[in-house]
């Protein structure tokens, strides 16, 4: 019998200094067994667990196209996170998942990709974007908006470095006004208002946005605007978890649980549901 | 199956519980604490209760314990070892004396942990647990299982159903194999009988809705006003759902230190504000007024939706329970005659 709670051992390889007090890991299965079963898609997330302190949820925010590691980013901000922060190379945590549905990215091939991001919320459509380069044929034009509250707050700054040199894909950064240094060349000004001057085309394009609720409210009405169906809209929602499959009960949106039926959910699909996320 | 088919003497019920115990199995049954009722594990049948209409707490802790190890870990600097808990062994028990609407109850709740995501752990201690039930003769003002799926004479989640009727005997319907076999096993103590009409000997709850009505008003009351009126009164401390005989949201938290401890599963509550509030601060049900209409709308109208039964009983627990005297029944009676239904 297989006991859903008991973690996979997990022995971070890589840490990775993103932001103040955000930090990526990339941690490798320490058991053979595990990581030869292991399997994940884009979209999913896990339970990541220091022994001692408890559980927490994050996005896998690397691309399934990346053999035999995973990746998390996350702020330091609770109990669990802050233990979890202090972690270095070669320790071990645990890791349960891969839980919830996924982006549909298969049924993309062929479609310009807009990806709309604001924040702490890059993570989860980093694994997209990266898994949308690793099989760049299939897709037509790549677009990321990206914003942060500042210069510092913007995550993957390497990354975003190497996006914004390829010439298969195009990366618009943006801070909020006062969060720019002397040398910032790219926006300034909130998401969606940036959004609202690219002007983007709904033609056989799939918008794919995260980020805080206020970002998100006030980005679906623009792409709404330019002609964007609700069935066109994707975002991935974080709601309070514990179990990650569909049984404690706390991430539930009326009927629908986050965990077991998202987190990715189509802006149609969030339409019909009561606004408790 | 499913008909009355024995019948057993008083006498003998209690001397079947002795064997049981002696022959080693624990026998949950109601006994007397202070002024109210509760399960607890029988050291001697002379102190079971008969005369109660509903115990204080449910007995789903038989599955689901209010607080359960997951795993159990040791940390050293460069090694973790855990122990898995689910590889325990469950030792058979007999929960007797529950009321049928509590079997009904754990029926649910059983079929919600098999749904989907299997939980071995929950589905495990259902196959230790032989569940004896009593049916019955008496209800309360909260009672209102008749409005929820369930009847003081129903057999539903029982392996055994008892109905006392005249002369200090009880009818026996075996509703389950796990219930024949028990029977069978012990076949000097039951008499046949020729199948009787139990009717007559059970209490008269009146419906005062239908499953099928109050979910349907649910569908359009999400922005009722009717949700803070009825909140107002609930202080939050979730004695509701940890009386509850279907209530099962939990939380996982770890005990110990790094070097070793446990992870346990306990119990928790859709009425607790920390309960979905996010690491930011956010909380998708803010106050009261939206906890409390989830809490009223799972278990009518979201449970229905997605498996097909209520998330209530009526066993009126939790109206006993409250200490701000909310009454469920009274609520959703109000729902019923208030919010419109819009076609």
């Amino acid at each position: 019998m297989e006991n859903t709670y008991k973690p996979y051992l997990m022995r971070i390889e890589k840490a990775m200094d993103e932001a103040p007090g955000v930090k990526t890991f990339r941690l490798v299965f320490a058991n053979e067994d595990d990581r030869a079963r292991f399997s994940f898609k884009t979209g999913q997330f896990g339970e990541y667990s220091v022994f001692g302190e408890g559980e927490s949820t994050f996005c896998i925010a690397s691309s399934p196209t990346r053999d035999g590691y995973i990746e998390c980013t996350f702020r330091e901000a609770g109990r669990v996170t802050t233990a979890l922060s202090r972690k270095e190379e070669g320790d071990t945590i645990g890791f349960r998942g891969p839980y919830g549905n996924i982006f549909p990215i298969d049924t993309w091939a062929g479609k310009n990709l807009l990806f709309v991001a604001g924040g702490i919320a890059l993570p989860p459509l980093r694994s997209v974007i990266w898994n949308a380069l690793d099989l760049r044929d299939k897709f037509k034009n790549l677009t990321v908006l990206y914003g942060a509250r500042s210069v510092a707050d913007l995550v993957y700054k390497n990354e975003l470095d190497e996006w914004g040199r390829r010439s298969d894909m195009k990366l618009v950064t943006t801070v909020d006004p006062g969060g720019e240094s002397p040398d910032w060349k790219g926006s300034i000004g909130f998401v969606p208002g940036v959004l609202e001057k690219m002007a983007p085309s709904p033609d056989n394009t799939i918008a794919i946005v995260c980020g805080p609720p206020v970002m998100i409210k006030y980005t679906f009405p623009v792409l709404e605007k330019f002609g964007f169906t609700p069935d066109q809209i994707f975002t991935t929602l974080e709601n309070r978890m514990k179990c990650g499959v569909g049984k404690c009960g706390r991430c539930t949106v009326g009927p629908v649980y986050v965990c077991k039926d998202g987190p990715v959910f189509t802006y149609r699909e969030l339409q019909s549901l009561p606004p408790e996320y | 199956m499913n008909s009355p088919s024995y019948t057993l003497t008083h006498e003998r019920l209690l001397e079947f519980l002795r064997t049981s115990i002696s022959a080693g199995k624990r026998v949950h049954a109601p006994h007397r604490v202070g002024a109210k009722t509760f399960f607890r594990p029988t050291e001697d049948v002379g102190a079971i209760v008969f005369d109660y209409i509903q115990t204080a707490e449910s007995p789903k802790s038989l599955l689901f314990p209010k607080a359960e190890l997951l795993i159990s870990y040791k940390q050293t600097a460069n090694d973790v070892t855990m122990t898995d808990h689910l590889q325990k062994e469950i030792p058979e028990m007999i929960l007797f004396g529950s009321r049928p609407c509590d079997a009904a109850a754990l029926s649910r709740f059983v079929e919600f942990f098999a749904d989907g995501h299997t939980d071995a752990m929950i589905l495990k201690r259902r196959k230790a647990l032989t569940i004896i039930s009593m049916s019955c003769a008496k209800s309360d003002a909260d009672c209102f299982c008749t409005s929820c799926g369930s009847s003081p004479g129903d057999t539903t989640g029982s392996d055994l159903l008892l109905t006392p009727i005249k002369d200090g005997r009880y009818l026996v319907e075996v509703v389950t194999e796990k219930g024949e076999s028990l029977v069978s096993d012990n076949k000097a103590l039951f008499e046949k009988a020729p199948s009787a009409v139990k009717d007559s000997y059970l209490a008269r709850v009146e419906a005062v809705f239908t499953p099928e009505d109050i979910t349907k008003k649910l569908t359009t009351a999400f922005n009722d006003p009717i949700w803070n009126d009825a909140s107002l009164r609930c202080i939050g401390c979730g004695a509701c759902a940890y009386v509850c005989p279907t209530c099962s949201c939990f939380t996982i938290e770890d005990e110990g230190t790094a070097h070793a401890g446990d992870r346990l599963r306990c119990w928790d509550s859709c009425a607790f504000a920390l309960f979905t509030v996010h690491t930011s601060g956010h909380n998708p049900r803010p106050t009261q007024t939206e906890r409390w209409r989830q809490r009223v709308m799972h278990k009518f109208a979201y449970l229905p939706e997605t498996n097909h039964f209520l998330g209530c009983v009526g066993c009126g627990r939790c109206s006993r329970a409250c200490p701000a005297d909310m009454n469920l029944k009274e609520q959703m009676i109000s729902i019923v005659e208030r919010v419109p239904v819009i076609a």
